[in-house]
C-alpha cells in the first residue's frame, strides 16, 4: 500500500481514482515491524558560509514518533527542514550529505521539492491558517494537487481530515467561516488538518505546541498519539515532559551535533553523555 | 541707512534679542537662585528649562504685541510698535523675575508649552484645509445660483466660451459637465488601465522574486517615476506619445488626433505605475512570511502561493493602493493640459481628444476674467467635485488599508 501511495506522488499525471485516494488515508502505513523511513548521512546545513549542522548521521524509523530535543539554536528546526527541502526556500541555505526516504536519495535531481513536501507535511510553530475559510483551508491542498475531481470527492477528503485531526465536531457547522476565527489550539489542528489532507507519509512538527495553552496542548498530543498510527511524525520540542511524552524515539542535538540518539525511555533514564544527562536534568539548556 | 531702520525691523530685532536674553536671563537667574538656597539639590527644574522658560514667555508677549498692531495697526501711530514690543519684553522679565524660584516648575511649563505649540502647527494645517473646502463651497453655491445643479451635474453639452462677452446673445453659456467628467474616467480608465497590471506585477516581482539587493535598488528606481516633473511627462505625451499613436494608426488608414485621451492616459498610466508597486509592494511584503511556508508546504509552488494566497490576503490593501492612484490620476493637470486636449467630446472613443475636469479649471481661470462671471465661479464647482470626489476615494482607500493591517498585527 505504502509503495502504491509513493508511486502516486511520484508520477502524479496518473491519478487514482478518488475510492482509491480514501482507502490509501484509510489503510495508511499500519505500525508493521520498524522498518526505516529516512536515512540521514552526514547531513550538514550552511547558511551561508556558518554551518548549522556537523554531519548528522541517524536513521528515523517508519512509525512512531521522534523527538527532536535540544537548547534554542541547536538546529533542530534546521534539521527538520531537512526532510521536505523546506531549507530550499531559504536563501542562502545550502545542505550537504545524503537523506534517503525509502531507500531514494530525496536531493537527487529526480525528485521535484514541490511533489515531496506533498509527501512530508509540515506543521509549524505558530499556527498559520491561511485567511481562508475552515473549509478552504483543508482543500487547499487537494485542490493544488487535482486530488478530488468532482465537489463531492473534496468535500469527502475536508470531512475526513477534519475527523482524523480531531476537529470535525467543532467545526462541521461553520465550514465556511474564516480559519483564523479559530482559537490557537483549533488552528494548529486545522493546519494538522491541511497537512493530512494531501496524504502525505511523513508529518513534521516544529514546537506545535509552543503557542498554545496547557489544554490546548494536551490535546494536541493525544491528537500525535493517534496519528503515529497511521504516519511517520518527528517533532521539535522544547519541553522534555513533552518529548518524554509523545515520542517513541529521542535525539538530542548540541550546538549542530546529533550528541545522543536512542529510544525515548533511555535518553530520560539512561543517558550516556554528560551533555545529555545536563540538559535533561536541567542543568544547562 | 535710514530707511533700513524701519520700525517693522526694530521691532524684528528686539523681538529677537528680547527672546534670546530671555532665555539666558531665565537660565543664569535659576543657577544663582539655587546656588543661594542651601540645598541646590531642592530645586524642581533644570536651569535650562528655567531659560526655555523664559523665553517661551517672553515670545509668547511678543506675538501678543503683533497680534494687536495687525488688529489695530490703522489707528495707531508707526513708531508705537516698537514701543509696544519692548514694553511686551520688559513685562515678559518682570514676570521672569518674579516666577523663577528654585522650587518654580519650569520643566512642566515648558512641556505644556511644547505641546502648545505642536498642537497649534496642527491646528494651522487643519484650519486651511477647512478654509479651502468653505471658500470652494461658498463660490461653488454662487455658481449655482446662476446654473442649477440639476443641470450642471447631468448636462450634456459644455461650452462656457459663449459667455465670453456680455453682448453675446447665449450669454449664460452652456454648462453641462458630464462630457468632462466622462473625459477624466476615460483618461484615468486608460491610466488604470496600464499602470494596474504594470505596478502589481513590479509589486510581485519585487516582493516575492526578486533577491534583496535587487529590491533595493529597483524599487527606489521605479519610485523616481513618480518624482519626475508633471510638466516633462507632458510634453512627452504631446510630443513623443502622440505622434506615434498617430502615426501608428495611419499605419492602418485610421486618423487620429495627436491629442487624444490614450496619449494623455497611457503616460500618465507610467506615471502612477510607482504609486500601485510601491503601496502593493508594501502590502504584499506585510503577508506574514509563516502563510508563505504553510503553502509551500504543503507542495505548491512559489506562483501557486502567490496567486491563491498571498495575492487574497494583500487584495484589499491592494485595492486601497489601485484607490490611490486613481485619485492621484484624477486630479492630475499638466499631462493632460498639454496631450489630452481641449474639445469637451462626449465620446467613448480613447482615440479622440477630450477633456477634464483639472483642463477645464486651467482653461476657465486663465486669461483676463471677471470674477464675478458664471464662467469663473464654473471652475469652483468643478473643483468642488473634484475634491469630494478623491476625499471619497481616499478615504476609502485609508479605510480599506486600515482594516487590513488590523488583521495581521
Ligand atoms: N535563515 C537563517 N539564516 C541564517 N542562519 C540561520 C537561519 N536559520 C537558522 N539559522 C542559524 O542556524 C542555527 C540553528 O538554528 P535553528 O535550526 O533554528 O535552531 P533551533 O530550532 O534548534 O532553535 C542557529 O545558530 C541559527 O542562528
Ligand atoms: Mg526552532
Amino acid at each position: 500500500m505504502e509503495a502504491a501511495q509513493t508511486n502516486y506522488i511520484g508520477s502524479i499525471g496518473l491519478k487514482p481514482s478518488m475510492g482509491e485516494v480514501i482507502e490509501m488515508m484509510a489503510s495508511a502505513p499500519a505500525t508493521e515491524t520498524t522498518k526505516t523511513k529516512f536515512e540521514c548521512r552526514d547531513v550538514e546545513v550552511f547558511y551561508s558560509d556558518k554551518r548549522a549542522l556537523h554531519g548528522i548521521n541517524m536513521d528515523v524509523p517508519d512509525s512512531g514518533v521522534t523527538a527532536l530535543i535540544g537548547p534554542s539554536g541547536c538546529g533542530k528546526s534546521t534539521f527538520l527542514r531537512v526532510f521536505n527541502r523546506m531549507n530550499d526556500t531559504i536563501p542562502n541555505a545550502r545542505v550537504a550529505g545524503q537523506i534517503l526516504m525509502d531507500g531514494q536519495d530525496i536531493y537527487s535531481k529526480d525528485i521535484d521539492p514541490v511533489l515531496l513536501r506533498a509527501r512530508v507535511g509540515m506543521v509549524f510553530q505558530k499556527p498559520n491558517p491561511f485567511p481562508k475559510s475552515i473549509y478552504d483551508n483543508v482543500a487547499y491542498g487537494p485542490r493544488i494537487h487535482g486530488l478530488a475531481l468532482r465537489k463531492n470527492d473534496l468535500d469527502n477528503i475536508v470531512e475526513k481530515s477534519l475527523v482524523r485531526a480531531g476537529l470535525w465536531n467543532e467545526v462541521k457547522d461553520r465550514l465556511k467561516e474564516p480559519g483564523t476565527g479559530l482559537s490557537g489550539g483549533q488552528q494548529q489542528r486545522l493546519v494538522i488538518a491541511r497537512a493530512i489532507a494531501v496524504s502525505p507519509e511523513v508529518i513534521l512538527m516544529d514546537e506545535p505546541a509552543s503557542a498554545l495553552d496547557p489544554i490546548a496542548t494536551a490535546k494536541l498530543e493525544e491528537l500525535i498519539d493517534e496519528l503515529k498510527e497511521k504516519y511517520c511524525i518527528l517533532i521539535v520540542t522544547h519541553s522534555m515532559a513533552q518529548a518524554a511524552r509523545v515520542s517513541q524515539k529521542t535525539a538530542f542535538f548540541h550546538l549542530g551535533d546529533l550528541v545522543e540518539y536512542d529510544d525515548t525511555q533511555t535518553i530520560f533514564t539512561n543517558p550516556k553523555d554528560q551533555r545529555t544527562q545536563d540538559y535533561i536534568t536541567g542543568r544547562t539548556g | 541707512m535710514q530707511h533700513f531702520l524701519t520700525p517693522e525691523i526694530m521691532t524684528c530685532a528686539f523681538l529677537i534679542v528680547g527672546v534670546v536674553t530671555a532665555f539666558l536671563y531665565g537660565r543664569g537667574l535659576a543657577t544663582s537662585r539655587a546656588q543661594l538656597t542651601a540645598d541646590s539639590a531642592g530645586a524642581h527644574s533644570l536651569p535650562s528649562y528655567h531659560g526655555y522658560f523664559s523665553a517661551w514667555t517672553v515670545a509668547l508677549l511678543a506675538i501678543g504685541v503683533i497680534a494687536l498692531w495687525v488688529t489695530f495697526s490703522g489707528a495707531l501711530p508707526k513708531f508705537m510698535f516698537p514701543t509696544m514690543m519692548l514694553g511686551a519684553i520688559a513685562l515678559g522679565f518682570i514676570i521672569i523675575n518674579r516666577l523663577l524660584t528654585p522650587t518654580f516648575r519650569a520643566r512642566n511649563h515648558v512641556e505644556r508649552f511644547v505641546g502648545d505649540a505642536l498642537m497649534i502647527c496642527s491646528g494651522v494645517a487643519v484650519l486651511t484645509t477647512f478654509g479651502i473646502v468653505l471658500s470652494l463651497v461658498f463660490e461653488s453655491l454662487r455658481f449655482f445660483d446662476q446654473v442649477p445643479i440639476l443641470d450642471f451635474l447631468t448636462g450634456l453639452n459644455w461650452s462656457p466660451q459663449t459667455a465670453l462677452r456680455e453682448d453675446q446673445i447665449g450669454q449664460s453659456g452652456s454648462f453641462g459637465a458630464v462630457p468632462i467628467f466622462a473625459g477624466t474616467f476615460m483618461i484615468t480608465a486608460v491610466a488604470i488601465f496600464i499602470a494596474g497590471p504594470i505596478g502589481l506585477l513590479i509589486a510581485v516581482y519585487l516582493s516575492e522574486y526578486a533577491n534583496k539587493r535587487t529590491r533595493a535598488t529597483v524599487k527606489p528606481l521605479v519610485e523616481i517615476l513618480a518624482g519626475i516633473p508633471t510638466i516633462v511627462y507632458g510634453f512627452f505625451a504631446l510630443l513623443t506619445v502622440g505622434p506615434a499613436i498617430r502615426n501608428f494608426a495611419e499605419g492602418f488608414g485610421l486618423s487620429v488626433p495627436t491629442q487624444s485621451a490614450i496619449a494623455a492616459g497611457s503616460v500618465m498610466g507610467v506615471m502612477i505605475i510607482p504609486f500601485i508597486s510601491s503601496l502593493s509592494d508594501d502590502v504584499i511584503n506585510a503577508v506574514p512570511q509563516t502563510l508563505r511556508d504553510g503553502s509551500l508546504a504543503l507542495g505548491a509552488t512559489k506562483s501557486e502561493t502567490m496567486t491563491k494566497v498571498i495575492f487574497p490576503a494583500a487584495l484589499p490593501g491592494i485595492i486601497g493602493a489601485f484607490l490611490l492612484a486613481v485619485s492621484r490620476a484624477i486630479g492630475e493637470t499638466m499631462i493632460v493640459v498639454m496631450a489630452a486636449g481641449r474639445a469637451a467630446n462626449l465620446t467613448g472613443n480613447p482615440f479622440e481628444a477630450v477633456t477634464t475636469v483639472t483642463v477645464q479649471i486651467v482653461s476657465l481661470l486663465t486669461g483676463d476674467q471677471e470674477f464675478d462671471s458664471a464662467k469663473t465661479l464654473a471652475a469652483f464647482a468643478l473643483g468642488l467635485v473634484l475634491f469630494v470626489f478623491t476625499l471619497v476615494l481616499n478615504v476609502i482607500a485609508l479605510l480599506i488599508v486600515r482594516k487590513y493591517r488590523e488583521r495581521y498585527e
